[in-house]
């Protein structure tokens, strides 16, 4: 069976995903993985595409690549201690989380290969970011401002977690 | 066209390099990054699933965004929490943090 051209792109998208994700929980040098990790979320980023999640896809780059990313690189550098490359990151036995991975793998492999999924042919790619903006605001306001308040928390949250507690700090 | 199973597979697969990256580091960071990856393989499945099942209503997608944000709020919280404890304790290796299980 010949691979069409969007084959071709998913197979080679998705070796960058698992590869550069296999580099991720490997490398020794937490800042190498941190940067394999962006080159991972970048591929999750093509597959959107392939998907024709065009909005999805910029929130990928800019939510994951361009934030998370740059805070773990953050908490790297506060942590910096920890970032040499002659440290051993690894539990005592990480046989047995091989295992478990291996374990998972097999099972979801089992649960959706044998499976018939019953998929017609597929609509053509159509822009997302109106509809998703319009069902953000009717369907799922309430989620949607959820979200916020979550994020706000979380934002309280990780500044009061962070913040030096000096002995004779008043507040 | 790509069959949905390649999808699936490609996010199992990620998700178990995930469970890996969790289960394997001792560094509180390396594993706030095992979760992002399994975040990341939940959400390849949902846009799959609304791609393939529900083309016209982009309810995948819609949870995805939620998912993106909750581990935007997740990243940040966990990371506030490493470098509390980094500074408790100068290091944040998780297996040698054990001040709560006496």
């Amino acid at each position: 069976m010949p691979l069409t051209l969007q084959q071709l792109a998913f197979a080679l998208i998705s070796l960058v995903v698992i590869g550069s994700a296999v580099l991720v929980v490997t490398l020794r040098n937490i800042f190498h993985s941190v940067l394999f990790l962006a080159l991972s979320f970048l591929g999750v980023a093509g597959v959107y595409l392939l998907l024709a999640a065009d909005f999805l896809a910029a929130a990928q780059v800019l939510i994951y690549i361009g934030a998370i990313i740059v805070l773990m690189m953050f908490a790297l550098m506060l942590t910096h201690r920890v970032m040499t490359a002659n440290v051993i990151q690894t539990v005592g036995h990480p046989w047995l989380a091989l295992a478990v991975a291996g374990a998972m793998l097999v099972i979801l492999f089992g649960l959706f290969v044998f499976y018939p999924w019953d998929t017609g042919a597929l609509p053509d790619a159509a822009p997302t970011t109106g509809i998703i903006g319009r069902q953000l605001l009717t369907r799922y306001v309430l989620p949607f401002e959820l979200a916020s308040i979550v994020l706000l928390v979380a934002m309280i949250g990780a500044i009061v977690l962070a913040k030096e507690d000096k002995p004779d700090d008043p507040a | 066209m790509i069959p949905l199973e390649w999808y699936l597979g490609l996010s199992a697969a990620l998700f178990c390099t995930g469970i890996y990256g969790v289960l394997s580091r001792r560094n509180a960071i390396s594993i706030l990054m095992g979760i992002e990856l399994m975040l990341n393989a939940g959400n390849i499945n949902l846009v799959a699933f609304g791609r393939f099942l529900q083309p016209d209503v982009l309810t995948g997608h819609i949870f995805a965004v939620f998912v993106i944000t909750v581990a935007a709020a997740e990243a940040a919280v966990g990371l506030a929490i490493v470098i509390s404890v980094y500074r408790n304790v100068a290091h944040i290796n998780i297996d040698e943090i054990n001040v709560m299980k006496w």
